[in-house]
């Protein structure tokens, strides 16, 4: 599995040969590190934690610090773990960019946690179709109506969709296609949007589900 | 949108001219019809422009048949050969919105001078 770290930097629209508008994500991605190395041997599996956006050193504590001292990498902000076929191909310490792994044309899943949207009404959370505008309807144009049966079974059932805090949820979108990898600036360019706001730092790796 | 800025400005034109609402335009359009490319003019008075760096657009509106045309263009849209100023108007307001609802004499515009 290929994957990085980045930054949403935000949104514009580049024109492809046709002069068609494309509307695309601008990523800050990478460069990251390897921080440790798990393999099947020693924890039961093949994985890499990669870190990514270095930090002042006194911003980190001192078993943290010591974790970034053994790899021989400068201390960083966030630490993710991805899952590789043969983590013996990756080195302590091996710096990772945007642009070793993908490349333009290739389709790309990106990982973020999305917008809050606070305490959310059923239309909005559920998607529910709330009530009529008019024909008598008092008050409860957007309320989610009945929640239930009655004396059977008594309850409300679990899971039941009601209002409540949206957003801010891990969500992933799939099969984004890569517009443009920039290795100078490590910036990657994906077509359409990618969860949360301007900042949001994105996990970016391979499509898994890009043959189907 | 600073940050996007050094990413826009490979996508935009240099050779976009000055011109703003109440200005009258000639937007040549390259249209490909049949595999075979040929420009069409489309002429109008601009009544809007909207958004800034890459994404900026301008709407041209004119008459068509005693009909109102509108066309929304990106600025620096590469299908644009190229935008020709014929004349200057002179309003006193960004979007002229107000024009839809006028017909003949009223939706006359001063020139600039």
């Amino acid at each position: 599995m290929k994957a990085i770290l980045g930054e949403k930097l935000g949104m514009t629209q580049i024109f492809d040969d046709d002069s068609r508008a494309i509307p695309v994500t601008v990523i800050k991605a990478g460069p990251v590190h390897v921080t440790q190395i798990k393999t099947a041997d020693t924890d039961g599996y093949d994985a890499i934690q990669i870190a990514y956006k270095e930090l002042a050193s006194k911003h980190v504590n001192r078993p943290t610090a010591g974790h970034f001292a053994k790899a021989n990498v400068p201390p960083s902000k966030h630490l993710v773990e991805v899952r590789v076929d043969d983590a013996a191909e990756f080195k302590l310490g091996q710096k990772i960019s945007a642009a070793d792994l993908f490349e333009a044309g290739a389709k790309a899943d990106v990982a973020g946690v999305s917008k809050g949207k606070g305490f959310a009404g059923a239309m909005k959370r559920h998607n529910f179709k709330g009530q009529g505008a008019s024909h008598g309807a008092h008050k409860i144009h957007r309320a989610p109506g009945a929640i239930g049966a009655c004396a059977t079974p008594a309850r409300v059932f679990k899971g039941k969709r009601m209002p409540g805090r949206m957003g801010s949820d891990q969500v992933t979108v799939m099969n984004l296609d890569i517009v443009a990898v920039d290795a100078e600036r490590d910036l990657v360019m994906v077509r359409g949007a990618v969860p949360g706001s301007k900042g949001t730092v994105v996990v970016i790796r391979e499509a898994v589900k890009a043959n189907g | 949108m600073n940050t996007l800025d050094h990413i826009e400005a490979a996508y935009l034109r240099d050779d976009v001219p000055d011109f703003g609402p109440g200005d009258t335009v000639k937007v040549h359009v390259r249209v490909i019809e049949g595999g075979r490319e040929r420009v069409q003019v489309f002429e109008g008075v601009v009544i809007a422009r909207s958004g800034g760096g890459a994404r900026e657009t301008f709407t041209v509106r004119k008459l068509s048949f005693g009909v109102g045309v509108e066309r929304i263009f990106p600025v620096h849209a590469p299908i644009i050969q190229k935008i020709e100023v014929t004349r200057r108007g002179d309003v006193r307001r960004a979007k002229l919105y107000y024009l839809r609802d006028r017909v003949g004499k009223a939706t006359r515009i001063k020139e600039k001078r």
